[in-house]
């Protein structure tokens, strides 16, 4: 695989489905949760039920970005014993489907792999970049030059506090999307998608991004068709990881993952109810 | 002041950003650290940003108003007890190979110890800032009440997290800081311990960011904490060094501090970073030793990577997970350390050693018996190293040393711990 086809595949995607009139589906789950066979199941039963993008989350010890709901299932992972490198497995198995694969990861997991060696690996398994949520474009020359090198996407998030010279720079640093925190917080599911996404959407095209998906709190139809009436994408995690942690088996799991996902797939798609 | 100049191009960024053509000029290429060589920045989500510039400019603007510095030297004259005095320990000092051994009494501040030198100056700026609640972290106890002090008394609302784990065995400490009319948060996640009361303490201040000013309690997090919390705790070192001067007629030898986060250790160090003959040396905590792996010494025994904010040292994984830490010490229980020891540490200017629990514990003892002052079992490691630096030191040949103590805090908070340590108590009376 040349870096070239690498490089732009979640580009190459975001627009084709923009062509479709519609908005992408981003499916998030954590790598390991329950176990790294039934996480691998899970984003395929995701991909089978309607998500466009996988993105892949590293457990780490300190996720800082995250609520409960995702804490426990990280903590869970680690618990069994899950490894960084097998995130590079799962990302194999799901990138074979055909779609983009992200990985969302804490920064310190990469350091400690070694950034280029990890782009390395994440390249070569067929991934399509990183999502950082603890890592600002400031800080991130090392990982810049190893995208580039090795042809992955760089995520960085903008939040409604970000000021439009931080929008404006944040933009500059990404390729793929950029990826805009519907509100102040963390991970988890809400009553409602906060009221600043819109603007914040808007702002951050005003600055400079070709592409924009926003996360956080996105949980049902509703609010999904409501953030693809002005977003490239609709990001969806603690409503993925919910049917997981509170099925009393991994085939009921994945029953009712592939419920969550299909309705929120139609909710992309402009179907509110 | 030794100069810590910003880092003109960390991790190589304008490098990477020639590269990548399409990528414009960052703040870091633009040079606006702080760096501490290799260490600091701000590894933290986007959304804190905004806050963090708002306390880095409301900082520079403090720093340079004469009025915030005559408000806090106020509140430290009326409110704290500054100057904290010194006092030589003759009869421990036999005890250190018979070197002259001095202290610096920040065990005599108000709520005693050093937490609240910084406290207030973070107050003070909590008020600038217009903001009416406050955050914080506490493992110990020491920083929490310290803030909820703070709190009380510049009419705050105030939340302290801590790890369920140390409200437990912290009890006494949660009682205070809800007298002091703080709510008191138990963490259930992770190890429930610091680290853990750190992460939730950011998960408000992202959710709550309009309203809240994080205190952060040491010398770590993102930019500008570590150097803010160490300006507020840079007044140890400038006073011990006066009165160093004034009663021996020399500047000290070796400086010693404990090392949790690190904020009393660069407190009393910084004062003494350009006096290139004074050896600073600081303390960790090597719980039942750093080859058991069950300790608290991040620089001896930890390796560089990123947490809670900045890039340091701390303990982890082969897979860069958060190692728990053990101490006897819940002030010293915490896998990270502030950038700036970190750098100290690699350019040689300070070193850094671990100290047993029972080392700790037998410093403990022999300052309480010998001089009658009952140290926090945090600032006792800073005892046991100067026990070690005073017999190496006379071994060496230098027998006219002087050695130059931060006794960070007192142990009032430590009598069950040592209680049950020494089993002071008969059954039936514990
Ligand atoms: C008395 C005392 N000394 C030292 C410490 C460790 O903190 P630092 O290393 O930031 O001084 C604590 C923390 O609770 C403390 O209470």
């Amino acid at each position: 695989m040349t870096d070239q086809q690498v490089r732009a595949r979640t580009t190459e995607r975001l627009e084709q489905i923009r062509a479709e009139g519609r908005s992408a589906l981003v499916g998030y789950l954590p790598v390991g949760f329950p176990d790294l066979p039934g996480s691998i199941d899970a984003a395929r039963a995701m991909v089978d039920a309607g998500v466009d993008v996988v993105e892949l989350g590293v457990p780490y010890s300190d996720p800082v970005m995250d609520g409960p709901l995702i804490q426990r299932a990280v903590e869970q992972a680690l618990a069994g014993g899950v490894r960084v490198r097998d995130t590079l497995t799962a990302v194999e198995a799901v990138a074979s489907t055909g779609v983009p694969v992200l990985v969302m990861t804490y920064w310190n997991p990469v350091v400690r792999y070694g950034v280029d060696a990890f782009a390395r690996d994440l390249a070569a398994a067929g991934g399509a970049g990183l999502i950082t949520p603890d890592l600002i474009p400031d800080e991130a020359g090392e990982w810049i030059e190893a995208s580039q090198v090795h042809g992955l996407d760089r995520v960085f998030l903008v939040a409604p506090s970000s000021t439009p010279e931080r929008l404006a720079m944040t933009a500059r640093a990404t390729r793929g999307f950029v990826y805009a925190a519907s509100t102040m917080g963390v991970t988890g599911t809400r009553g409602s998608v906060g009221a600043h996404a819109e603007q914040l959407v808007a702002d951050t095209r005003a600055a400079g991004a070709e592409r924009v998906c926003v996360g956080l709190g996105v949980s049902n139809r509703a609010q999904a068709a409501e953030v693809a009436a002005y977003a490239d994408g609709v990001i969806v995690g603690s409503a993925l990881v919910r049917p997981l942690a509170e099925a009393d088996s991994p085939a009921e799991g994945l029953t009712a993952l592939a419920a969550v996902v299909k309705d929120l797939a139609a909710g992309v798609r402009g179907e509110a109810r | 002041m030794s100069g810590l100049p910003p880092r003109e191009d960390p991790f190589g960024i304008d490098d990477a950003l020639q590269d990548a053509q399409d990528v414009g000029p960052t703040r870091a290429a633009a040079g606006e650290g702080p760096y501490f060589g290799d260490f600091g920045g701000r590894f933290v989500p986007e959304a804190l940003i905004e806050a963090l510039d708002e306390l880095s400019a409301e900082y520079d603007k403090a720093k340079a108003d004469p009025d915030f510095h005559d408000e806090l030297t106020r509140l430290h004259r009326t409110y704290t007890g500054r100057p904290s005095i010194i006092t030589e320990v003759p009869r421990f000092a036999e005890h250190c190979g018979g070197v002259r051994v001095i202290l610096k009494r920040e065990d005599l501040n108000h709520t005693g110890s050093h937490k609240i030198n910084n406290v207030l100056g973070q107050a003070l700026l909590t008020r600038r800032l217009g903001k009416k609640r406050v955050i914080a972290e506490t493992g110990a106890g020491q920083h929490g009440v310290a803030t909820a002090t703070a709190a009380a008394l510049f009419d705050l609302e105030c939340v302290v997290y801590m790890g369920e784990e140390d409200t437990r065995r912290q009890a006494l400490n949660v009682a205070r800081m809800r007298l002091l009319g703080a709510e008191v948060v138990p963490v259930t996640t992770g190890s429930r311990t610091l680290k853990d009361a750190i992460n939730e303490a950011l998960r408000d201040w992202v959710t709550n960011v309009d309203s809240t000013n994080y205190m952060f309690g040491t010398v770590g997090g993102p930019h500008p904490f570590p150097a803010m919390v160490r300006d507020f705790q840079r007044i140890i070192g400038v006073e011990a060094r006066e009165q160093v001067l004034e009663l021996t007629g020399r500047l000290p030898d070796v400086v010693a501090a404990c090392v949790g986060g690190g904020s009393n250790a660069i407190g009393i160090f910084h004062a003494f970073l350009d006096d290139a003959d004074v050896r600073l040396v600081g303390l960790e905590a090597g719980g039942d030793g750093v080859q058991t792996g069950r300790h608290a010494a991040t620089i001896t025994g930890g390796a560089p990577g990123v947490l809670h904010g900045a890039r340091s040292f701390l303990l982890q994984d082969e897979d860069g997970q958060t190692i728990e830490s053990h101490s006897i010490s819940a002030g010293l229980d915490y896998p990270g350390v502030g950038p700036e020891h970190a750098w100290l540490s690699s350019i040689g200017r300070a070193e850094y050693r671990p100290i047993t629990d029972s080392q700790a514990m037998e410093a403990f003892r022999l300052l309480s018996r010998t001089e009658g002052i009952i140290p926090a079992i945090e600032s006792a490691h800073a005892l046991a190293g100067a026990m070690q630096l005073g017999r190496e030191a006379v071994e060496a040949g230098a027998p006219e040393t002087v050695i130059l103590v931060n006794l960070s805090g007192r142990g009032d908070k430590d009598v069950e711990t040592a209680a049950e340590w020494f089993s002071l108590l008969d059954e039936g009376e514990s």
